[in-house]
């Protein structure tokens, strides 16, 4: 079952890339707080994210013709990896790189890869992704938001809610309606690109529980949007939306969202010199060791031309298990020493992330979901 | 690839010398000497001794797959810890005997296999020592159809030098490779009878919460399977921080492994005939051999502490091979 999932190596080309943004990192962040680092891929820099284009780090996987740099998926692990890692604030260029970016080069026509991926590629062009809805969350079929057939393109009536980063994109690709009706489920659905600034678009953005926004509303009133809009084939938005959560799936950023906080307790215990915690780093140890692995086996699925989405779902499943318990177990070590003080930093990125740690398993796909995906890649349905 | 090359003939193999009847019979007290004879004939004992002392060089990361084809059959004869031990003898010198051999890691815990060993390699915490298991009392557990023993008294026989640090890291990668090889083999027919099993009118597993737990019994049984590979990519001389990674991530999961393919079983799956037991039993039982999660998570987790690196940077550096 799932037998070409195997240990793979980063190969060491790749590896070469590590250095060099290793240093670039350290340049750019050691002035941004512990608790702010926590915040992984929801960090919002976009004089970082552009700073990460011109030092050649982003578009790592796209071809040189677009301002991408032709690598494979192995050198975007190792970038990526190092990014998470120490907490660099990538949310700005995140999504436009991980996946609008791809999307456009595989479905996309050349105006649109021309338009768009340099850009992306110089961390100049933010964008979003409009899936889900009040009324269409897990069900992502179910969605109403509607952009129908003008003499001149398309007009888009409806509403997304939950969009990452909405409020500070240039573009959104959307998952709307184009013929028939929600009952239709997956046929009759198509993405979208949608310029934010056009007139009759409205962003709103929702404060969640740890003060942040990081999402948004859209609204859409009589949006008008030229031909060109469409990316790839009516009515096939649904496989093609598949097909790029895949990219959004199989990443490190399912291991690494609480990595700053499991650094920074490691520091605390180090420094207390305390080990009574002793198995316990050693079980959250070879937990994010088995998880890289499991992770760059993933990855070495997409070097092979394949879409691992079965093989994604368990890595992410796997990884937002293992970033939801940190903060779980961490809390209860310190608390169950009253009397050693924690440190300022350390006790809010904890909180930080103990608060936020729900999303890790919302975000791209609830745990339910992605399990209903695996047995059904084991044949269960 | 290596490996499909030499699994497929590998498993072959072990179909024939160790059908599950056999296998029942072995564990039930019944001579394992033709079975051994069939897998010492076919030569893949030597796998991992070197070229110049007649062996066929492989590494450990060759032999991981057929090492989980063992666990996967419940194959009731210490075959791959016979294969390291081969490997371990041949390199100093010592003259190989021929029948089944165990490594022995410690002396105070029953010994899986000891009671269809010869020999052990002892771990004497100064040397490995080659001695008959007969001169050390062997003495049966009591556990139903175990075959596992307490060995005791100071093995007397031919002595080797002690890898750095001893014995059992590799020990613990061999038994993270079985328990892979048995996970894997559980989810196959966990989600076979799933299929096939009718309640309340249609088939269990089309039933959501049946779904959700085979899908978390899946990514263990990967998770298991790639914590063993890793263990095993440094070769023989296995670092005891990837085999304390391998043996932690397999040791843990064994039991919620063992858990979730009795619970979609039911009833039937606690019988004795049916040959679910011959698997998680044996999960159980490398759980504990060597060192369980907890004991390896001490080794790790002290020498985690021990260094100021980032985790990402630490991790790279003590456990995963980069070329």
């Amino acid at each position: 079952m799932f037998d070409s999932l195997t240990l793979a190596t980063l190969p060491p080309a790749d590896e070469t890339l590590r250095p060099a943004v290793r240093a670039f990192i350290d340049e750019h962040i050691t002035a941004i707080p512990m608790d702010r680092r926590a915040r992984s891929w929801l960090g919002f820099s976009a004089e970082f994210s552009r700073a990460l284009g011109a030092a050649g780090f982003l578009g790592l996987t796209l071809p040189k013709a677009y301002g991408g740099h032709g690598m494979g998926p192995f050198a975007r692990f190792v970038v990526v990896e190092e990014l998470l890692s120490a907490g660099a604030p990538v949310a700005a260029h995140w999504i436009a790189d991980r996946q609008s970016a791809p999307l456009l080069l595989n479905f996309g026509t050349e105006a649109q890869r021309l338009k768009h991926i340099p850009a992306i590629c110089r961390g100049e062009q933010l964008f979003c992704i409009g899936m889900s809805e009040p009324g269409s969350g897990s069900d992502l079929a179910s969605v109403r938001t509607r952009a129908d057939r003008t003499g001149r393109g398309w007009v888009v009536n409806g509403q997304k809610i939950w969009t990452t980063n909405a409020m500070h994109s240039d573009y959104m690709i959307a998952l709307l309606r184009t013929s028939g009706t929600p009952a239709d489920r997956q046929t009759g659905l198509s993405q979208l690109i949608i310029d934010l600034k056009a007139p009759g678009v409205t962003v709103r953005p929702i404060v969640d529980l740890t003060g942040d926004a990081h999402f948004a509303e859209v609204f859409f009133e009589n949006v008008e949007l030229g031909e060109d809009a469409l990316v790839g084939n009516e009515g096939e938005g649904w496989k093609q939306v598949v097909a790029e959560l895949a990219f959004e799936r199989s990443g490190p950023e399912r291991i690494y969202s609480s990595a700053v906080l499991l650094d920074a307790w490691l520091r605390h215990l180090q420094a207390v010199n305390r080990t009574d915690a002793t198995a316990l780093v050693g079980r959250l140890t070879a937990e994010l060791t088995t998880l890289r692995a499991m992770s760059i086996a993933c990855t070495a699925r997409l070097v092979a031309g394949e879409s691992p989405v079965v093989e994604a779902s368990i890595v992410k499943d796997r990884g937002t298990s293992f970033e939801q318990e940190l903060p779980v177990v961490i809390a209860d070590d310190l608390a169950a020493h009253p009397e050693e003080p924690v440190g300022d930093d350390l006790y809010r990125t904890l909180l930080y992330v103990t608060h936020i740690a729900p999303s890790f398993s919302l975000r791209g796909g609830t745990r339910e979901i992605l399990r209903g995906i695996i047995a059904r890649g084991m044949g269960l349905r | 690839m290596v490996m499909n090359e030499l699994l497929e003939p590998f498993d072959r193999m072990l179909e024939a010398a160790a059908p599950v009847a056999l296998v029942r019979a072995v564990e039930g007290g019944g001579s394992a000497a033709s079975m051994w004879q069939e897998i010492a004939g076919s030569g893949f004992l030597d796998a991992l001794v070197a070229e110049e002392h007649g062996g066929a060089g492989l590494s450990l990361a060759d032999m991981e797959p057929l090492l989980e084809a063992l666990g996967g059959r419940a194959v009731p004869l210490p075959v791959a810890e016979t294969m390291v031990a081969r490997a371990l003898l041949a390199d100093a010198g010592v003259a190989v005997p021929s029948g089944p051999i165990v490594l022995v890691t410690a002396m105070a815990q029953p010994v899986p296999n000891a009671l269809v060993a010869e020999h052990g390699l002892v771990d004497t915490g100064r040397a490995l020592v080659l001695c008959p298991v007969a001169d050390l009392a062997p003495a049966p557990t009591g556990v139903f159809h175990s075959l596992a023993a307490r060995l005791s008294g100071q093995p007397q026989g031919p002595s080797l030098a002690r890898l750095a640090g001893g014995l059992r890291p590799v020990a613990a990668v061999l038994r993270s490779a079985l328990i892979a090889g048995a996970a894997a083999r559980l989810c196959d027919l966990t989600t076979a009878y799933a299929s096939d099993r009718i309640q309340f009118g249609k088939a269990i597993g089309r039933q959501q919460s049946l779904q959700q737990m085979l899908a978390v019994m899946a990514e263990d049984m990967i998770a298991c399977r790639i914590a063993a590979q890793l263990g095993a990519a440094h070769g023989t001389g296995v670092s005891a921080l990837a085999a304390a990674t391998a043996k932690i991530t397999t040791s843990s999961a064994a039991p919620r492994i063992a858990a979730t393919a009795h619970a979609v079983h039911g009833a039937i799956g606690i019988s004795e005939e049916y040959d679910l037991q011959l698997l998680t039993r044996r999960l159980h039982e490398w759980r504990m051999a060597d060192g369980s999660e907890t004991y390896w998570s001490e080794v790790l987790g002290q020498a985690r502490l021990g260094d100021a690196q980032a985790s990402v940077d630490w991790v790279r550096q003590a456990v995963f091979v980069e070329q």
